[in-house]
């Protein structure tokens, strides 16, 4: 266990280094110059030059590249020759637009990217595993017929269309819930818990709506298949209760490509949900990675590229781990 | 031993019995499954009789209706589309109409059941142990403590070395044979009066399934208990039977005593079946196969159901066998549902 642990967290690390070298290179030969957007409106080739050198991008690419990644690891001077100053560790630069240090632009939109994801989460997986379970208990039923109808519907509608007619009944049309406000991006903050719930309400249903109905074709797909397994004639056979059947023994065993989805969906939502936050006007990462990518502002792109990277690496080694925790035949190796 | 005949008196052994029966009496069981393609008539017509301590071996080819027969006495077809009539006393209670309830009481408890593939019939994710303690917690109030101790030593009375060690083994790391014991002590571990075995022995290999046949016999003489045996095995059959049903197309073509079905048979298809089994002494090196195919469960002819594949047909004359369903017709607990009478059949066995 030990040994998988430590393997997957060197495989980790070379991932990212290959999505921070992929990333700075798609910056470095990419169409934008981030010397002329940071130097403004009136610029001469000189003011530009000068932002240049400022923004340490006069630098061979390699140099760059490695400075970078040096700050991951320990404390480092950035700016122009003379005009140095400190970034602390972990250093991922300093946002050519506001100058501010990327760490505290992550450390700020973090927690409302948790908040939506959490909260998402939470419901995409009670609907999609609990409709799921249903209508592969009622395999046939007007009840079963009725939930994969919808969960084709959820499946293809985009989350810009469910979102603003979200908005536009809830909040525009009969004033049930407030407009997402960025003050709140805890529920341990200082509006509570009921103030941050139905803040974060719409995002989560636009979320789970959409995922939820991967959710349900994947679980019911898998509990018909799993009802009809030998094991489950031997746990009805034993004279179990129907319930210890359906769960115990039942979802169980058919619960496990379900932990592989939600690991892999948590990892990518963690990255942001750029639509959602951009609809919503919610200021997480997929929010500030989409403003950053415009104005060609390296650090914040590059940071929070690789943040998404390493929550979709780490969710991974989760699920395996999960497995093994699930499926005694995994443990084997 | 008493014959499974509707004169059979019954076994003193079968008390608790609410009224005077067998202690287990099938009646004219049908199981039909309502499919897109029709409706599939899998078990037509069942009678049979069982008493305590005794043996039924059910034999038949695939699709025959063994297993759906087992599944129907167990109440598993109940909740799902089949279709299930006739009547099914155990100890004066009809399986058939008991509600899913009282037919939960009974599974495990008085009723236990072996299936064929133990990998796949036992749980992969929980252990061995664990299995079979849930099995005794169901139908017995215990502590766990109590269902383990029970559980070590049921897996120890089906001869599984160091039980207390293997109780928290999965059932991936036991080998075929100690699975099906396992499975055996899973479903004797509430002592059963009724045990069915759907093929226990046909995924092991022989030596396993000496000893797996051994062991089956030996529990049910310590509990007295009924056991039917499904099976495709004649082999099976002649070691450990006392009775045999043989099946063909979802019907009871001739059921008796052992020796009576090997040595004295009196169905054309009994006799193809027993023709069919390979012997040492068999002088051209192919085996004798029935020609033909089982007729299809959703439309059976209207005749004799075996009509289509019998040599001997014609024998009967006037083309009876194509038009007119036989009756099951028994004489001293042997009985064979055929239109060749008893001399026909005599011709046919010891041809000059």
């Amino acid at each position: 266990m030990i040994r998988f642990i430590l393997r997957r967290t060197g495989s980790l690390f070379l991932l990212l280094v290959a999505v921070s070298f992929i990333t700075f290179t798609l910056f470095q030969f990419g169409p934008a110059d981030p010397a002329s957007a940071a130097c403004g409106q009136e610029c001469t080739p000189e003011r530009v030059q000068e932002a240049r050198v400022a923004l340490g991008m006069d630098q061979p690419f390699l140099v760059q590249y490695v400075e970078y990644m040096r700050g991951l690891f320990s404390s480092r001077m950035i700016g122009a020759p003379g005009a140095e100053s400190l970034c602390q560790w972990p250093c991922l630069g300093k946002s050519f637009q506001t100058n501010e240090n990327v760490s505290d632009i992550i450390a700020r939109s973090l927690p409302y990217t948790f908040s939506m994801a959490i909260g998402a989460l939470v419901l995409w997986t009670l609907s999609g595993v609990g409709l799921g379970l249903l209508a592969a208990l009622r395999k046939g039923s007007p009840t079963d017929k009725f939930i994969v109808g919808a969960a084709s519907v959820g499946v293809s509608l985009p989350i810009p269309v469910t979102g603003l007619f979200l908005l536009l009944v809830f909040v525009n049309q009969f004033h049930l819930l407030p407009f997402t406000t960025n003050e709140i991006n805890s529920p341990f903050g200082a509006q509570g818990p009921w103030a941050w719930l139905l803040n974060y309400l719409l995002p989560w249903i636009a979320l789970a709506v959409l995922f939820s109905a991967s959710y349900i074709r994947v679980t019911r797909t898998n509990m018909i298949e799993t009802f009809g397994e030998d094991f489950i004639r031997t746990a009805r056979a034993k004279g179990l209760a129907p319930r210890t059947v359906t769960f115990k023994h039942g979802v169980r065993a058919g619960i496990t490509p379900v932990v592989t989805m939600l690991g892999m969906d948590i990892g990518l939502l963690l990255g942001g949900a750029v639509l959602t936050e951009q609809i919503f006007s919610v200021p997480g990462l997929g929010f500030t990675a989409v403003r950053a990518a415009i104005s060609g502002d390296l650090p914040v792109t590059m940071a929070i590229t690789m943040l998404a990277a390493f929550f979709v690496i780490v969710a991974n080694v989760v699920v395996d781990l999960a497995y093994a925790a699930i499926d005694p035949r995994v443990r084997l190796q | 031993m008493t014959q499974p005949s509707q004169t059979a008196t019954p076994s003193p052994l079968a008390s608790g019995s609410t009224k005077t029966g067998a202690f287990l009496e099938v009646r004219n069981l049908s199981v039909k499954f309502p499919t897109d393609d029709g409706v599939v008539s899998a078990v037509n017509g069942m009678d049979f009789t069982l008493e305590r301590g005794q043996t039924l071996g059910i034999v038949g080819e695939s699709g025959s209706g063994k297993s759906v027969t087992s599944q129907a006495l167990m109440g598993l077809l109940k909740g799902t589309s089949a279709q299930v009539t006739g009547e099914a006393l155990f100890q004066g209670k009809d399986l058939v109409t008991l509600p899913e309830a009282g037919m939960r009481q009974l599974r495990g408890r008085n009723i236990g059941m072996i299936f064929q593939d133990p990998l796949s019939a036992l749980h992969p994710f929980y252990t061995v142990g664990h299995q079979i303690a849930e099995a005794y917690l169901v139908h017995n109030k215990a502590s766990k403590k109590q269902a383990r101790a029970a559980a070590v030593d049921m897996l120890g009375r089906v001869g599984i070395p160091s039980p207390d060690m293997r109780f928290d083994e999965y059932p991936h790391h036991f080998s075929g044979g100690m699975r099906q014991r396992a499975m055996i002590a899973m479903a004797l571990i509430c002592e059963p009066e009724l045990l069915i075995a759907d093929e226990p022995t046909t995924a092991l290999d022989v030596t396993v399934q000496a000893q797996i046949l051994d062991l089956m016999s030996e529990l049910q003489q310590e509990t007295n208990s009924a056991l039917i045996l499904i099976t495709h095995d004649l082999g099976v059959v002649a070691e450990v039977c006392d009775d045999v049903l043989v099946m063909y197309g979802g019907q009871c073509v001739e059921s008796g005593p052992v020796d009576e079905i090997f040595y004295d048979t009196r169905h054309p298809y009994t006799l193809g079946l027993l023709k069919s089994m390979p012997t040492l002494t068999t002088k051209s090196g192919r085996l004798n196969p029935i020609p033909g195919q089982p007729p299809s469960l959703l439309a059976l002819p209207q005749g004799c159901i075996f009509s289509a594949r019998c040599e001997y047909a014609a024998l009967a004359g006037h083309g009876v066998c194509e038009s007119q369903r036989p009756q099951f017709t028994s004489e001293d607990g042997h009985g064979t549902r055929c239109h060749l009478g008893l001399p026909q059949i005599l011709s046919i066995r010891n041809p000059r």
